[in-house]
């Protein structure tokens, strides 16, 4: 029994830290409507900094001095990464500001290891918390004891901030309605940097109290992004109370799912969260939110079937690429087939965001499953080539209609961690089947045969689908099925008043991504001549919505070129140095500064502006000034 | 003139709204912005206050140009905007929207404080810790107005304060803008009630089709039956 009670006990400290840092990334959602996927970075930033300020200053102020000084010293960074660059970017799409946290995580992680190295850093012990206290015939360390005491006062505090104080009031206007904060004579510039400030402090803080606790190391920030994310969304993102009460539920999660379903721990937080969104779709605490309003015609120009000049482009652009092997050699050529391969999964992953404006977080889930449905064919039942890589991607399907039937349920911010959810819950099964899936190790092995072995062959085919892929959604975009679905995206309510079922499209589009996303799934388990849950992880669900991001969301043709670019760049990049996430994080922060639109939207804004410059008044004139008022 | 528009065009996206708007308001005075639903009203109003991104013109407020500066830079020189939709903070408690409206006493205007307010509107005053969102329609209504006039506004624009109430409401409503009125707020409202707007403004404004068809004082506008009949009846 006492052994349970202190196991309890180290849940609801590990739930401190993690309440601190996710209540930092619900506020700033709440306000500004960024998702901060640097938030994990800050918290990491917070515990390097912690750890090299308590080894300097000495003596109990020294440490504690050293944990506030280093959560203000982020909050500094923080407030100049929102001055600097977040800034210039608030009215750039949905998303967008994501791409560029990301870029800044990718950077971080680099940078701390240039300044610190690689090695674990174990940092001192907090004066007066060094020992343990025996409870129920066990050692309870007493800094958990601290910690634990630590979250509920915290909470406190910010309750005392939000409800007694002017800056807390906004605070919680702005989250409601920020043009009507505006509106009201409030510079929302220096409130968004404060709550920026104030939830990287939150995250820095929670991050500096782990070193008497945990070791600090560089891959620190994705573990806790994706556990802070969870508890966000469980408790419903904005609500302070929330995330106390779900940091609370996933730390305990953690502590009592080891022991009693040892077999499912890494899922269990997942399923969890899965539950909560299925039955309270705005997570425990959190309000539905009414729907923003988007004004027609604002965002995305309508798109049109190519022109009789694009289409020659194009059809250059493949014949070119056919061309390749003439020219290149076998590493250019496996590189190629890569890049096409990941074309065929941002193409898919772009389907679903741009057309059917579903923006999914494990949309990797389907890439990982075509690939392991191929590993199972060719490696178990032992089927020939073409019929594994046309009933591979079979799996995707299936995975994708049993979780997007769930996952469309909700839309926004939700369905984007739901799918995460699902997409983890995928990676576990996949890590912790070992039997079946060879866990860690993977399914090694799996070459193709003769007639598309050897570089240019399988480039060639890599190519073919991808060409075939790409047709195929843009024929879809310009169906019916395709209008309906951009129906669905830009007013569900009036798409349903017209007879349009939308939860099936939606459903529907979710399975035509899975599966496209599961054909280059398949592709990539030749490739490789191997599987591995990577390919199933969250970094290669977060490549995908990069490579979309950066070709830009409202483009037609913004995954292809999002895809090479990224692709090619990052290929490159690990050839040549070694720090290439940092220079590819800072590569990636520049273009979402001086691209706001993507790359391809900024192109097509050229091309529209050079096309027509005098005939604008017209067309302005021309149009109906429908929704005035 | 406290407030004087001229040029004023105003687009979403490709859809161009305003053609040419221009309209002025003197101190002290009550005008009425009138015109059938999706004339273009609550988009002038929008676009004085910087709502409307897209916009071309000149705004003059108390001889300063505000046409470039943003939304809260315009508000906080006293020019107050009461929206149509409300836009009460539903979280917030009705002492919380108030303090949300605060700004610094202005030389040249009245001060408000949440007890003054409470005098104008007794109703608020019954519900101080009450959420907005668990308000009638009408108290939503009284609730919007008394938070703008917490940032001490010389003038401020009204968007259909009438819209949705009952009519015992709406003459609570006629009265207090009366009462803002002797305070020496100057206003511009919207309506498309032409009874209510009759009861407390001193001139008016005609729109259609986002262009100004019509001005003059009220006197005027009662010896034109046709202009009635062409833009407001319906």
């Amino acid at each position: 029994m006492g052994f349970y009670i202190v196991q309890f006990l180290t849940g609801l400290a590990s739930a401190s830290a993690l309440f601190l840092v996710a209540s930092g990334l619900s506020i700033i959602f709440g306000v500004t409507r960024i998702v901060n996927f640097a938030h994990g970075a800050f918290y990491m930033l917070g515990a390097y900094v912690a750890f090299t300020l308590t080894e300097r200053l000495s003596g109990a102020f020294g440490f504690w001095g050293g944990i506030v000084l280093a959560a203000l010293a982020v909050a500094i960074i923080g407030v100049l990464v929102e001055m600097l660059l977040l800034r210039r970017i608030y009215s750039s799409p949905e998303l967008f500001q994501l791409l560029a946290t990301f870029g800044l995580t990718l950077m971080v992680e680099d940078l701390v290891v240039l300044i610190w190295g690689p090695d674990d850093l174990l940092g001192r012990r907090a004066p007066g918390f060094r020992g343990a206290v025996e409870m129920f015939g066990q050692n309870v360390p007493s800094y958990d004891l601290f910690m634990i005491v630590l979250g509920p006062v915290v909470l406190g505090i910010l309750w005392l901030l939000f409800h007694r104080t002017r800056w807390g009031i906004l605070v919680r206007a702005a989250t409601q309605d920020r043009d009507m904060v505006a509106a009201l004579g409030v510079n929302q510039k220096w409130l968004f940097t404060s709550v920026f400030g104030a939830g990287v402090f939150l995250a820095a803080l929670g991050g500096a109290l782990q070193i008497p606790r945990d070791a600090v190391h560089h891959a620190l920030d994705l573990r806790i992004i994706v556990e802070v994310f969870v508890v966000v969304v469980i408790g419903g993102l904005g609500s302070i109370t929330g995330a106390f009460v779900a940091a609370v539920l996933v730390a305990e999660l953690n502590a009592f799912g080891i022991l009693v379903f040892p077999k499912i721990s890494i899922i269990l937080v997942f399923l969890v969260m899965a539950v909560v969104l299925i039955v309270r779709p705005w997570g425990l605490f959190g309000k539905p939110e009414a729907a923003a309003r988007k004004t027609p015609g604002l965002s995305v120009r309508p798109w049109q079937p190519l022109s009789q000049n694009e289409r020659i482009a194009f059809a250059v652009g493949v014949v070119l690429a056919a061309l390749l092997p003439l020219i290149a050699g076998n590493y250019a050529l496996a590189v190629g087939a890569e890049i096409a391969i990941f074309v065929i999964f941002a193409a898919s992953l772009h389907f679903l965001m741009s057309v059917g404006g579903l923006a999914s977080f494990g949309h990797a889930a389907y890439f990982g499953l075509g690939a392991y449905g191929v590993a199972f064919l060719a490696k178990i039942a032992g089927l020939p080539m073409i019929v594994c890589l046309a009933l591979g991607p079979l799996l995707g399907l299936f995975g994708a209609a049993i979780f997007g039937f769930f996952a469309i349920q909700l839309s926004g911010v939700y369905f984007a961690m739901l799918t995460l959810a699902f997409a983890q819950i995928v990676w576990s099964i996949a890590f912790q089947w070992v039997p079946v899936t060879g866990g860690d190790n993977g399914i090694l092995s799996i070459w193709p045969e003769t007639w598309a072995a050897g570089p240019a062959r399988f480039y060639w085919l890599s190519l073919a689908v991808a060409v075939a892929v790409v047709g195929l959604l843009r024929v879809i975009v310009f169906s019916p099925f395709g209008y309906a679905l951009r129906g669905t995206r830009d007013s569900l309510l009036r798409s349903e008043s017209i007879g349009i079922d939308a939860k099936r499209i939606q459903w529907t589009a979710f399975v035509i991504a899975g599966t496209a996303a599961g054909i280059g799934g398949s592709l990539f388990a030749y490739l490789k001549g191997s599987v591995f849950p990577d390919n199933i992880g969250i970094g290669l669900s977060v490549d995908a919505l990069v490579m979309v991001l950066l070709g830009g969301v409202e483009t037609v043709s913004g995954a292809v070129v999002g895809a090479i670019v990224f692709k090619a760049l990052s290929i490159w990049l690990v050839s040549q140095t070694d720090w290439s996430k940092l220079i590819l994080g800072g590569v990636i922060v520049l273009i979402v500064v001086a691209f706001p639109k993507g790359i391809v939207g900024m192109i097509e804004t050229w091309r529209a502006r050079s096309d027509a410059p005098s005939s604008k008044s017209a067309a302005l004139a021309a149009s109906q000034p429908e929704g005035a008022e | 003139m406290k407030l004087e528009v001229s040029g004023l065009n105003s687009f979403y996206g490709q859809a161009h709204i305003l053609f040419d708007v221009a309209l002025g308001v003197g101190a002290g005075e009550v005008v009425a912005l009138l015109g059938r639903n999706g004339a273009g009203k609550s988009t002038t109003f929008r676009s004085i206050v910087g709502l409307v991104a897209q916009r071309e013109g000149q705004i003059r407020f108390e001889g300063h140009e505000v046409a470039r500066e943003p939304t809260y830079a315009i508000v906080r020189k006293g020019l107050g905007y009461v929206p149509e939709e409300r836009r009460i903070f539903t979280d917030l408690t009705v002492e919380e929207n108030l303090e949300v409206g605060r700004q610094p006493k202005r030389d040249n205007a009245a001060y408000w404080t949440p007890d003054k307010l409470f005098t104008l509107f007794p109703n608020l005053g019954e519900m101080r810790n009450r959420p907005g969102g668990r308000m009638s329609g009408g108290e939503q209504q009284m609730l919007t107005i008394a938070r703008t006039l917490m940032g001490n506004p010389s003038l401020v624009l009204l968007d259909e304060p009438s819209e949705g109430l009952s009519p015992k409401i709406v003459e609570q409503m006629a009265n207090a803008i009366l009462t803002m009125k002797k305070e020496g707020v100057s206003i511009l409202l919207s309506e498309q009630n032409l009874h209510f707007a009759r009861l407390i403004s001193d001139r008016a404004y005609i729109m259609e089709r986002g262009r100004i068809r019509f001005s003059g004082t009220m006197a005027e506008l009662e010896a034109r039956p046709d202009v009635r009949d062409q833009y407001l009846a319906v």
